[in-house]
């Protein structure tokens, strides 16, 4: 077979595109044509995936240097050059892969959970938007590029949490996530600002050759940009202190949750991170901020998953707290490592996510049958569920083993490589002991929070209602087989990456190393000897088992009381169950006072009342109140018009005289 | 032959057709006037392609006018005034073919002064003599003051006085200076002309008078563009006039204001606007402009007024790119000129439409809409986007270059005008959700028709174009660069030779 030429590379993202466009057409047109949709939407998801992994093939099989393909000349101005530009190198390989792999298998799923929704078409077209944005994001081979596709995945993100868009509450998690992305953005665009006005190129390729350089290593510039950049990070993949829209995302689809709020966008940030791997390599504090801030909030959102019962909303907190894991990774230099825990939480989160969406939609239906109000989403109002649903179940056990660390599947392999990244970090720079504990403390939590949702959700017994479960019970094989192939991944993904330690040839490290080659010469890893990496792996299996053990003896299913006749949360688990009362904290402080100061002062003070009443009507006043003057002196009487002349000669005759 | 008289055929053909509409009987006058607004813009569409971006100013006819007094008729385009005259020609037959529903009453009229507009905004954009220019913008003035005080709202007197009276204010204070300024270049060199040529070439020995002429100029332009605190007319005359006063208000006559600093007031007087302290103001001011005007749009419970608000946050970033001096910042201010007619533009028509369905701007009028009239729900979604700056929309390329460029004159002041994109989304999103999306809750949005197929034959123009400059920008940027190096020199090396002759 004659090779394909690798400039098709556009091929990849443009196949979202025509599907956005005729999906697009046919939610206006004709939003009935289900078929018509799910061939279009599914077909380029699949068809986009063989195109990447025939790239890929061929990549790896010819090249080492990142290839760039300019299609157009997008914003040219002087000095400055932004040509439309792809770029293929090993790590936006791995991402294409992973986006359009666990894309494709997302949409099959939906053709299934979205079946009976009236916004099918509007739904997948959007799904392909997404995904045509996301591939921007990640095939960019410049800022501005990428930034098309960052603001475009949160567009898409945006219009599908806002998805069933007559509920308020829906838009308005959907706005919120807009808004606090765009804070993020924010930095973003800066970052940009700084690398232009120094580097005076925004092309990846430039920027990175130029950078060692053009920045003062450890200097106030180059911390600037990282921290701006890793601001961006915060946003789009929930950080502390950006994170608090994607608790709210779940409000989306399903499906959604599981395709963009867990396995693709809001890991870009962690991909932008490594992507600019050069220059978090030159600015110890901005590698230490991502590393510091990743670690804080994998604890942090950790405690909250504890407390939540919307079975989403664990899942929710645990997708900010391990992709706080992979920031402590990509923040201590371990590219490889981030990624890797990128790629097996892409694979056994979307098992959680798709996973749960089949709870939901069994739930949902069961509920649907009975016309019960009663919450599908309310971990309290399942239990039991194992029988019902016994695939998911056991798809779900092996998922949730994973991402708790648990040898030989995937998360272990990747979480393991970080925690050991850090501590090796630590010997060096003492700060990684905090960081590399906070993590170790994560794990317990997320080993104990995952096997309380599996407990509540599966086990235990029923609480769903007498007449509802009747109607319980596993989705279509077009729902079930897609978690098959991720459950698949889940057990076997970590041969992707086995370390040296277990007699593996870390085959992802190795394939990333001509993209973080560069940082790693800049600021090299820290090596530990093997038995301390082996004291480090039997530490963090022992956090784990203890995590899944201490769950399964302190928590008692049976206990458990429908939501809807549950008592009120107290003490500290309220805190918890509150969110540690951070949006109420940021409502407080930020939202409102903006709206008022805008609202009471600028508008209906400094506007209305200052500049228009007082300034501009004011001078109308003054204005008419001379004229009036003026026309009082006109009265006719001659007497008076003598006197003002007899007064204006002498004023005048004193004036010449002096 | 076209090179020499197509200026001077767009500015007549317009007031011919608008004495043809006069005369026709009322029921032709809106097909008249779109046909009349089509051939203008076809007689347009050649500039685009017969440009050449390096030739300077071209298309030029210079005939004398008033010769005793050194007035002549001098019209001409560059880089910069090009994409405006399109712009003009552009948004005229769909503000014409907006206006089919809106406009009930003495259509006839209407219509006319719409034309009569036309030509008056044509002129401003080409006039070379600052006489000529002078006439023409009155000439705008008055048609403008009709639409609003005529076929406007229930405020329409309040708001078409006011308007007449703050942009006449300023348009007088220019006039007396352009007549000093002719005086004393007059004095000095011998040569008594209102020629934009002669005037800009002998600009030194103004001594402090310099100040005092760039003030005025300077007021009559910060009036229209329009800047804190100046722009309180703006949120009024929008509300109050009908949608395609609005369009034309916002798409065009604002960027007179904007061109009117790039076209005079800066080169004429480079060493008074390169003034240390009036730098600080004018950065002060677009960038109070920029985060004040977004915080108070964001408040308001009035479409429009929320759009007209939002205004003044995009023209601060056109006054933040003029004034940084960079070839970015320049290019980034033109193509935001270019880029807020298109989307205001089409913001305003949308909420026109809205209006037209349930004879209320209100937002909380409406809600959840989205279901009952997707197409609209779809359209003013993009729309709102590309406003916000979206990449790969128009919003964006201007708002990046803009930053990109003042980030090397002016850091600090990039850094806040950057806010400005977290303010859109503040004030924007919020709007769209109240209007398309949240409970279908009103009875009255039931039953809303969606877009009528007159509608959508004015808005897909303006979304192609929204598409297109936010992929593909680079046939405007390449024709609009050589003319904002032109400018950047002329300042610069005018501001140096002002220096040495004072």
């Amino acid at each position: 077979m004659p090779a394909v030429p690798l400039s098709l590379i556009w091929v990849v993202p443009a196949l979202p595109l025509l599907g956005f466009l005729v999906n697009g057409t046919l939610a206006l047109a004709r939003p009935g044509a289900k078929r018509a949709v799910s061939i279009v939407g599914v077909g380029t998801l699949v068809l986009a995936f063989a195109a990447a992994a025939l790239a890929v093939v061929e990549f790896g099989a010819h090249a080492t240097a990142p290839l760039v393909f300019r299609y157009w000349d997008w914003i040219p101005a002087a000095e400055l050059q932004v040509p439309f530009a792809l770029q293929l190198d090993q790590l936006s390989a791995v991402m294409i892969l992973i986006v359009t792999g666990v894309g494709a298998l997302i949409h099959v799923f939906s053709v299934g959970y979205m079946h009976d929704d009236a916004g099918y078409a509007r739904f997948f077209a959007y799904l392909n938007l997404f995904v045509f944005f996301m591939l921007t994001l990640v095939l960019g081979a410049s800022f501005p590029v990428m930034f098309v596709g960052w603001e475009g995945v949160g567009l898409c993100s945006y219009l599908l949490i806002g998805f069933w868009f007559n509920e308020k509450i829906n838009a308005d998690a959907g706005k919120k996530a807009f808004i606090v992305n765009r804070i993020g953005d924010f930095g973003f665009l800066i970052a940009m600002l700084l690398i232009f006005w120094r580097v005076g190129s925004l092309d990846f390729a430039a920027v990175f050759a130029r950078a060692p350089a053009a920045f003062a290593p450890a200097g106030a510039l180059i911390t600037a940009i990282t921290l701006f950049l890793f601001l961006g990070c915060t946003g789009k993949s929930a950080q502390i202190p950006l994170y608090t829209w994607l608790p709210d995302a779940m409000q989306g689809p399903t499906p959604v949750s599981a395709l963009i709020h867990a396995a693709t966008m809001v890991t870009a940030g962690v991909y932008l991170v490594a992507r600019c791997g050069v220059l978090f390599a030159l600015s110890p504090i901005g590698s230490a901020t991502v590393a510091g801030v990743g670690a804080l909030t994998a604890l942090f959102a950790a405690t909250i998953a504890l407390k939540q019962w919307d079975i989403k909303r664990v899942l929710a907190y645990s997708t900010v707290s391990q992709l706080g894991y992979m920031f402590v990774g990509v923040g201590t230099g371990a590219y490889a490592a981030g990624i890797f825990h990128l790629a097996t939480h892409a694979f056994f989160k979307a098992l959680l996510f798709l996973g749960s969406g089949s709870v939901i939609h069994a739930m949902h239906r069961a509920y649907h049958a009975t016309h019960s109000h009663d919450d599908a989403q309310d971990m309290r109002n399942m239990g039991g569920l194992a029988r019902y649903l016994p695939w998911t179940w056991g798809l779900m056990w092996i998922a949730t083993l994973a991402i708790a660390g648990i040898p030989p599947f995937a998360g272990f392999f990747s979480k393991d490589e970080i925690l050991g990244a850090a501590f090796a970090e630590a010997t060096v720079r003492p700060a990684w002991y905090v960081f590399w504990a906070l993590g170790l403390g994560a794990a317990l939590l997320t080993a104990f929070y995952m096997t309380r949702l599996m407990l509540y959700t599966f086990h235990g017994p029923n609480r769903t209602g007498d007449r509802e479960r009747e109607h319980l019970h596993e989705a279509p094989w077009s729902m079930t087989g897609p978690l098959v192939v991720l459950g698949a991944l889940t057990v076997a993904g970590g041969v992707l990456n086995v370390p040296p330690l277990f007699g593996g040839g870390a085959l992802l490290e190795r394939w990333l190393e001509p993209v973080t080659g560069v940082a790693s010469r800049l600021s090299p890893l820290v090596e530990v000897p093997h038995a301390t990496e082996w004291a480090l792996v039997v530490g963090a299996v022992l956090v784990a088992v203890l995590g899944i053990a201490g769950a399964l003896r302190l928590l008692r299913p049976e206990t458990l009381v429908p939501a809807r006749l549950a008592p009120p949360e107290s003490g500290f688990g309220r805190i918890l169950w509150k969110k540690w009362y951070v949006d109420e904290l940021y409502d407080a402080v930020f939202v409102r006072p903006i709206v008022w100061l805008s609202r009471e002062v600028l508008w209906k003070i400094v506007d209305v009342r200052i500049v228009d009443g007082l300034l501009v009507d004011g001078t109308a006043v003054v204005t008419r109140a001379l004229g009036w003057i003026g026309s009082r002196l006109q009265t006719g009487e001659v007497g008076v018009y003598v006197v003002g002349f007899v007064v204006g000669v002498l004023v005048v005759l004193v004036a010449a005289l002096r | 032959m076209y090179r020499q008289w197509v200026l001077t055929a767009l500015i007549a053909w317009p007031l011919i057709a608008g004495a043809g509409v006069l005369l026709a009987p009322t029921r032709w006058a809106k097909h008249l006037a779109f046909v009349a607004s089509l051939i203008e813009f076809g007689l347009s569409v050649p500039l685009w392609w017969m440009f050449v971006p390096e030739g300077g100013v071209q298309f030029m006819l210079d005939a004398p006018w008033i010769q005793n007094w050194g007035i002549h008729y001098t019209v001409g385009v560059d880089g910069i005034s090009l994409f405006m005259v399109l712009l003009t020609t552009f948004l005229v037959p769909l503000s014409v073919l907006g206006s089919y529903n809106y406009i009930t009453t003495r259509e006839r009229g209407f219509y006319s002064l719409l034309l009569v507009l036309t030509s008056g905004m044509i002129g401003v954009f080409v006039s070379l003599d600052l006489f000529l220019f002078y006439v023409m913008w009155e000439l705008m003035l008055i048609p403008m003051y009709f639409i609003i005080g005529v076929w406007g709202g229930e405020r329409r007197l309040y708001a078409a006085i006011k308007f007449f009276i703050y942009t006449f204010f300023g348009s007088l204070l220019m006039l007396a200076a352009i007549l000093v300024l002719v005086h004393v270049v007059g004095q000095r060199t011998g040569v008594y002309s209102f020629a934009y040529s002669h005037l800009v070439s002998h600009i030194g020995g103004l001594g402090s008078l310099a100040f005092w002429l760039f003030g005025a100029f300077a007021l009559a332009f910060a009036i229209k563009v329009p800047m804190f605190p100046f722009h309180t007319w703006l949120p009024d005359a929008h509300v109050e006039a009908p949608t395609a006063g609005s369009v034309i208000l916002a798409g065009i006559l604002l960027k007179m204001g904007t061109y009117g600093f790039l076209r005079f007031a800066v080169p004429l007087f480079p060493a008074v606007a390169l003034h240390p302290a009036v730098q600080q103001i004018v950065v002060l001011l677009a960038l109070i402009g920029i985060v004040y005007g977004g915080l108070v749009a964001m408040v308001q419970p009035d479409f429009k007024k929320l759009i007209a608000y939002s205004s003044v946050a995009h023209l601060g970033f056109v006054m933040l790119g003029i004034w940084a001096l960079t070839l970015q910042s320049v290019q980034g201010a033109l193509m935001v000129m270019i880029n807020h007619g298109i989307s205001t533009g089409a913001l305003f028509f949308l909420v026109g439409m809205l209006y037209e369905r349930r004879h209320s701007r209100l937002i909380d009028a409406f809600g959840g809409i989205a279901r009952v009239v997707p197409m609209f729900a779809a359209v003013l979604t993009i729309v709102s986007l590309s406003s916000i700056g979206l990449p790969a929309t128009n919003g964006f390329v201007g708002e990046f270059l803009v930053l990109l460029g003042v980030f090397r004159s002016y850091p600090l002041a990039a850094l806040i005008a950057a806010t400005g994109v977290i303010i859109a989304a503040m004030y924007l999103l919020p709007a769209l959700q109240r209007v398309i999306y949240n409970p279908l809750d009103k009875p009255a949005n039931e039953k809303l028709p969606d877009l009528s197929l007159r509608e959508i034959a004015v808005l897909v123009p303006l979304i192609a174009c929204i598409l297109w400059i936010g992929v593909y920008p680079q046939p405007i940027l390449r024709r609009i660069e050589p003319a904002s190096r032109q400018f950047i020199q002329t300042v610069r090396l005018n501001a140096a030779a002002f220096a040495a002759t004072r």
